[in-house]
């Protein structure tokens, strides 16, 4: 880390960042939570989900891919922005075909665990029924697309960490796909190790034979609501209150 | 080594020539990845598609994977995966060309081809589909017939149209241009006219050919922006930001090479302006970017013209060569020494998102046309990640124009904050379609009084991502202080249904979505169907206020110009035809999207009984 620190404001806290950090890197370190889904903190930031839009300087704009700078006045926690964030989560839980009591993900699904915390308990959106294909080729790997939420967290961690570039997208709109590198999975050089088999916040890209090994009940998300991790780091730093 | 192996491997031949047509398209290209639209489409001229094997192949000759390929051809609506006819027809879907019968010639093109719309004939001659808008609102119905443009179609001239295309001789590749290349067939109707009805005092005033270069050549580069800047010269693909700011950003970026984009996409449906002055005055387009190209120290510019205007290119590029022979492209141009500038025509493949501007940088790269987050803005990073400008076709006429005549002479014109003139296409109901150049300030009263049609029910301006305005508002002006458009007006006659048009423009947003981010992708989807429920008269005023706000979601959660827009055929018609959604609502507090008696219907006959429980309505 480079340069001075600054400081900007989100919701009126004071948050210190480093130049070159994005809103959502600053306000991670500093123990705020901005709902987020198609971001990681470990691979560029690509604003497909937009669930981490927030007002910034009155201009919206996603937290993942704007750059902090001094003095920035950020709104996020409001009941306006929660409310478009969750109708975004609605949307892509009628996108696709989501049935949480028997996805073996629920629990540790953030897809899941960003409808509870946003207050959403059953979309009223039309369901849409799309047709996904299946991939259980792979030895070790399954692909259920009907989970996938194209947040690309796969297509990016293949290509820039396990440099595979075994995902990509296929089709524009909302025939859009994830795509494989070949006709099946196992024609690929994917390995369970991958990277790009541990990023998916759905119950997309799973590995075969872990899903029950933590029942349910005992997963990340029934321990404590998503975001907990981020904002535990700010209840040991009280002094940093800036309201 | 690759081509070898296939043909040893097959007793058939023709998986090696199809890697041949790969290997050629590619070295034309330069092995260029970034070069991947041309490749595919000269590919797909040689073959009639992009089979399998030739993703394949064309990833192996650039290095890259097949899933990268695959991304960008299934992005475009003009990039074909699957085989089709050796003549692809495809009719223009709008409300202008439906108004004028383009269901009745596609019923005729049915009749003559002998399959429906959406399918291709067993004998592999013919394939019949709809496409959105493809700039010919003043001459439609139209059709484009692989790469040639067909206007003012009357059902009977399909059948004269298949007749001679079935007479074309059978050659290897497909006839881009059926009946204007001299090879093939001749076809009635591929006149495409001009439409220029009214030249104004700006765009059509006549500069000789590079005067405006050679006027900007006796200032420095800091001059012709200070210039512009003065002239208070703004966008004219509607959006209306200062065309010298943006050359002042982009010239004071630090980069290895600046590049200058004309915006030759005119994707809103109802605007053919851009089309008007590449045919007209095309060297007053290249005059411009090359002015833009001395202002900014830029030695590369492109032109990206849609996919549709394809038939363009050939004239465009004769012009291009015309002025390499007259010094005005190439090294030292007007014999300045050390200004270097030239210009590529590059052509799109069928994506409305690619008019915006970060979108039409991915294309020009060669990937699929999903927009950029910004910042950084593409006059910091844009082509190649180098500092570009990106700027419309008419935007370039007036920076010609400026240089030739002056800053004070452009601001003469227009309103305060809107200098100059406007071109208009207008079409729709009215007896003069066509190019209109007005002065910025002028009403739509007026502007309808000027086309003819001052009984207009309803103007639709800007086109889709514009607003539907009714007669209570004609006195509103064009300009940016008010009504700001790209210049596309569609004139709505007494009679005509405004949620009728208001659905077909939703189906365009969900056929032109990039599906990158989520709001657009699934929301302009979820738009179309609860306008549907309305249309299909199971709408209640709960229907109304919920689709009311999923726009408001849609609008302020997307990422880009065309989600932000894709909820306004909706919610302008909310609001300024509220009589057109009450007058379909139904007064229950709730109705199912679907009626269970009709969904049962089959079923309730094939068992001759009634279904359990009381008066399901409807």
């Amino acid at each position: 880390m480079s340069g001075e620190t600054f400081t900007f404001t989100v919701d009126g806290v004071e948050i210190e960042a480093f130049p070159g950090q994005t809103i959502i890197q600053a306000c991670d370190a500093a123990g705020v939570y901005i709902p987020r889904l198609c971001y990681h903190p470990d691979l560029e930031p690509a604003g497909h989900c937009r669930v981490c839009t927030c007002k910034i300087d009155g201009r919206r704009s996603s937290a993942c891919t704007m750059p902090a700078s001094r003095g920035m006045v950020v709104e996020s926690n409001t009941a306006e922005l929660n409310a478009d964030r969750r109708t975004v989560i609605e949307m892509l839980f009628v996108e696709g075909n989501h049935f949480c009591p028997y996805c073996e993900k629920s629990g540790d699904c953030e897809l899941q665990a960003l409808a509870y915390r946003l207050g959403l308990a059953a979309p009223e959106l039309p369901y849409q029924w799309p047709h996904r294909e299946l991939d259980a080729s792979h030895p070790d790997i399954f692909i259920d697309r009907n989970r996938c939420v194209l947040c690309s967290r796969c297509i990016r961690a293949s290509r820039t960490e396990d440099g595979k570039t075994v995902f990509g997208f296929e089709r524009r709109g909302i025939h859009m796909r994830l795509n494989i590198d070949a006709k099946a999975l196992d024609e690929t050089n994917i390995a369970a190790a991958d990277k790009a088999v541990h990023v998916c916040p759905v119950g997309c890209i799973v590995i075969k034979r872990t899903g029950y090994r933590t029942p349910y009940g005992s997963r990340r998300f029934d321990q404590a609501p998503i975001g907990s991790d981020i904002e535990v780091k700010r209840a040991h730093h009280p002094a940093k209150e800036g309201r | 080594m690759q081509t070898e192996r296939g043909a040893a491997a097959t007793p058939s031949n023709a998986p090696s020539a199809t890697r041949s047509v790969v290997g050629d398209a590619v070295k034309v290209a330069g092995s260029d990845r970034s070069r991947l639209m041309d490749i595919v489409q000269s590919v797909q001229v040689q073959l009639g598609f992009v089979p399998d094997e030739a993703i394949r192949a064309i990833a192996d000759a650039l290095g890259i994977h097949g899933v990268e390929v695959e991304d960008m051809v299934s992005f475009y609506a003009f990039l074909t995966r699957e085989p089709k006819g050796r003549f692809h027809i495809r009719l223009s879907k709008t409300p202008i060309s439906f108004m004028k019968g383009a269901r009745d010639i596609a019923r005729a093109f049915e009749t003559a081809v002998g399959v429906p719309m959406g399918s291709m004939s067993s004998d592999g001659m013919f394939s019949l589909d709809w496409t959105n808008d493809i700039g010919m609102a003043d001459q439609e119905p139209a059709a484009l017939i692989n790469g040639t443009v067909v206007t003012n179609l009357a059902p009977v001239d399909a059948e004269t149209i298949v007749a001679a295309l079935r007479q074309a001789p059978a050659t290897s590749a497909l006839p881009l241009f059926p009946g204007l290349d001299g090879q093939g067939p001749s076809l009635p109707r591929t006149r495409v006219a001009s439409s220029l009805i009214q030249p104004g005092p700006i765009i059509f005033s006549r500069g000789g050919r590079g005067d405006g270069v050679r006027a900007a050549l006796t200032l420095t580069p800091d001059q012709v922006i200070e210039q512009v800047t003065r002239s208070k010269l703004r966008g004219r693909g509607g959006a209306g930001f200062p065309t010298g700011l943006k050359w002042k950003l982009c010239r004071q970026s630090i980069g290895d090479a600046h590049h200058v984009v004309c915006n030759g996409d005119e994707g809103e449906p109802g605007t053919f302006k851009d089309r008007v002055l590449l045919t007209e005055i095309p060297d007053a387009v290249f005059d411009g970017m090359t002015i833009a190209g001395y202002a900014l120290g830029a030695r590369h510019g492109l032109v990206y013209l849609r996919g549709e205007y394809a038939y363009l290119r050939s004239s465009l590029q004769a012009v291009l060569d015309d002025r390499r022979r007259l010094g005005l492209q190439g090294k030292n141009i007007c014999g300045r020494e050390g200004f270097d500038f030239d210009i590529r025509i590059q052509l799109g493949a069928g994506a409305y998102v690619c008019g915006e501007e970060s979108s039409l940088i991915e294309s020009l790269e060669g990937k699929r046309g999903a927009p950029r987050d910004r910042p950084p803005f593409p006059t910091d990073r844009g082509y190649h990640q180098q500092p570009t400008a990106v700027d419309n076709v008419e935007s370039y006429v007036c920076a010609t124009r400026i240089m030739e005549n002056g800053a004070e002479w452009f601001v003469g014109y227009g309103t305060r904050e809107s200098a100059g003139t406007k071109l208009v296409s207008v079409s729709g109901d009215c007896p003069h379609p066509g190019v209109y150049e007005v002065p910025f300030g002028i009403t739509v009263n007026e502007l309808l009084d000027m086309v003819g049609s001052p009984e207009a029910a309803f103007v639709q301006v800007s086109g889709p991502s514009g607003q539907c305005v009714a007669p209570k508002d004609y006195g509103r002006r064009i300009g940016f202080e008010d009504l700001a458009t790209g210049g596309s007006i569609m004139v709505f006659g007494p009679g005509r249904d405004v949620l009728d048009v208001a659905h077909q423009f939703s189906e365009f947003f969900v056929e032109e979505s990039c599906g990158w981010c989520t709001p657009c992708r699934v929301g302009t989807t979820l738009l179309k169907e609860g306008l549907e429920k309305i249309l299909a008269d199971r709408g209640t005023l709960a229907d109304v206020t919920a689709l009311e706000a999923l726009g408001g979601t849609v609008t302020r959660m997307s990422r880009c110009g065309l989600g932000q827009t894709a909820a306004n055929p909706i919610l302008t018609t909310m609001r300024n035809f509220p009589q057109a959604y009450e007058a379909r609502l139904r007064p229950e507090p709730f109705l199912p999207r679907v009626s269970l008696r009709e969904a049962m219907r089959e079923a309730i006959a094939v068992q001759g009984r009634e279904p359990v429980g009381e008066g399901e309505q409807v």
